[in-house]
């Protein structure tokens, strides 16, 4: 087996590789020098500057912070109250409902932009940021349902039990009790929601009205009318935004 | 010492309250997933107005025309992209799940944090990382002039390859996670047994631990299948004009054609084959869940 052994590690080593080469290489390379991207020619920070200076590309950042930030609350909202909710259900009913409310994250992305682009036409919703919004919440409801569930299951139910022999009532032990101890969770998964939300692109493209830019959309614009140095630089602040986000969030959803 | 029973949190007490935490988010996602959805089966039989409106009339012409070369050529191209993926994805993926289910505890945490990461991170992101290196003068084509493996620049991107190696990019990670959470379970007594009988080694992975590890390869193939199957980012930046798949079709009729009801034809046709693979797996899978213990 110790032969077996090397090989396995070897094989897996190549996948890692494979996995993080590519985002290694982006950031490297939006530092170089060059404006022909891929011969290195020496260290530079020209290309951050020049993102700095694009006020559509600032414009288009606002935009996705203000729809991350409600998307999020909206969905840290429905989600806790569903991931708490559902608990009060016989386990059958739990089972149901919750695989139901899993499905978003199983269907293809194109179907929910598709589907949702259709609902607000037809209802005469003018799409707009707000419409952003309400896709992301959508899928963002669930990923808050799943981490705050895997938190409350590792609570001690007579913790529970004990408040009410105190005198709480449902609301209060919610309150005091499963809200309070629920708080790293809800944290971590209001942090991944805004990240979900941030690298959005599909939804955000059907459902975005005119002027509702957000930075991916904004960055897929500007990959298909041709590559530049900017794209790099901007595409390396997404990614290592994103993982220190997400790595904080995972963190939280440890404790 | 009493024992508790396996209630939920909160399972004894209020019923009737706790409809107004539930409440919200079921109408939420009822409003705003399963009605859309049901308006895109019925708009896939209304007819199409002269100027891309939708037209109220029952037909099956939509889902007749599907039947055209055009749309059949890449409904199966969509169906083959995606099955390579997901085959690259499973030899990939196999080989790395075993190692992090035979490291040490604390590692396998680490290890599977690795391998997570990059699906956290922007997925368009990641596409155009893959353009860069993969386009003429790219960074591959720019070291291999160099090293002088080759004379002229290879043609990479905008091809079937470039997506599938996209596609499997984005969605190995969806292979690796059940993958590992079936194969660490695997019972190392019944490996270590097949050892004792002198078993060979491909006899061990074929006879012991892919059987073992049947649930997690299902899961991990309809995990990459059904995403890879539907994708719209990585065929449109990373494809040429032939590599058009269901995602793009209708995104295209949607946004570029116009032809709503086509478009929403299209989408059941996909929505269908989810759903039907789901269903597969999930009773192809259900003798072995029911064994597993309620947590």
């Amino acid at each position: 087996m110790k032969q077996a052994g090397g090989w396995l590690w070897r094989v897996s080593l190549v996948n890692l590789l494979f996995l993080y080469g590519p985002i290694a290489v982006l950031i490297l390379f939006s530092f170089n020098a060059s404006r022909l991207s891929a011969t290195w020619q020496g260290w530079s920070w020209q290309w951050y500057r020049a993102l700095w200076a694009n006020q559509p590309l600032l414009d288009a950042t606002a935009n996705s912070l203000w729809v991350a930030t409600v998307s999020t609350l909206l969905a840290l909202l429905l989600g806790v109250g569903l991931a708490v909710g559902l608990e009060g259900l016989p386990g059958r009913r739990q089972r149901q409902i919750e695989q139901a409310m899993l499905m978003p994250l199983v269907i293809p992305e194109v179907m929910m932009g598709v589907s949702l682009l259709l609902f607000f036409v037809l209802l005469r919703i003018p799409l707009s940021l707000m419409t952003v919004i309400v896709g992301h919440a959508l899928f963002n409801v669930p990923v808050v349902m799943i981490i705050v569930r895997a938190r409350l299951r590792k609570l001690d139910p007579r913790l529970l039990e004990v408040a009410a022999d105190l005198g709480a009532s449902y609301w209060d032990a919610l309150r005091h009790v499963t809200i309070p101890l629920l708080r790293p969770a809800i944290l971590g998964a209001g942090l991944m929601s805004f990240t979900i939300s941030l690298d959005d692109f599909i939804v955000t493209y059907f459902t975005a009205g005119p002027g509702a830019t957000t930075l991916p959309l904004k960055v897929y614009s500007m990959i298909k009318s041709g590559m530049s140095p900017e794209i790099n630089a901007l595409s390396a602040l997404f990614v290592m935004v994103s993982m220190g986000l997400i790595g904080f969030s995972l963190l939280l959803q440890r404790r | 010492m009493k024992i508790t029973p396996p209630v939920g949190w909160a399972e004894s007490r209020g019923r009737t309250v706790s409809w107004w935490l539930l409440g919200p988010g079921l109408l939420w996602m009822g409003l705003l997933f399963f009605v859309p959805l049901c308006l895109v089966v019925v708009i896939s039989f209304a007819g199409r107005g002269t100027y891309g409106g939708i037209v109220w009339s029952f037909s099956l012409t939509n889902y007749l025309d599907l039947v055209h070369p055009l749309y059949a050529r890449i409904l199966g191209q969509s169906i083959l992209l995606a099955a390579v993926t997901t085959l690259l994805c499973l030899v990939m993926g196999f080989p790395l799940a075993y190692y992090i289910g035979r490291a040490a505890p604390g590692r396998q945490g680490i290890l599977l944090l690795l391998v997570m990461i990059p699906f956290w991170t922007n997925f368009l992101v990641r596409t155009y990382a893959w353009m860069f290196i993969l386009r003429t003068e790219g960074l591959l084509n720019t070291l291999l002039l160099k090293l002088g493996v080759i004379d002229t620049p290879i043609e990479l991107l905008y091809s079937n390859t470039a997506v599938v190696i996209g596609l499997v990019y984005g969605y190995l990670p969806f292979m690796v996670l059940p993958l590992y959470v079936a194969l660490e379970r695997v019972d190392r007594s019944l490996v270590e047994a097949a050892w004792d009988l002198y078993a060979t080694r491909w006899a061990v992975l074929w006879r012991i631990i892919v059987p073992l590890a049947r649930p997690g390869v299902m899961a991990g193939c309809l995990l990459v299948f059904i995403p890879s199957l539907g994708a719209f980012l990585t065929p449109d930046l990373l494809g040429g004009a032939r590599s058009m798949m269901i995602g793009n079709l209708i995104q295209h009729e949607f946004l570029v054609a116009r032809d709503w009801p086509l478009g929403a034809a299209i989408s059941c046709v996909l929505i269908l084959f989810v759903v039907g693979m789901m269903g597969w797996s999930l009773r192809a899978a259900n003798p072995l869940s029911q064994r597993e213990p309620e947590s």
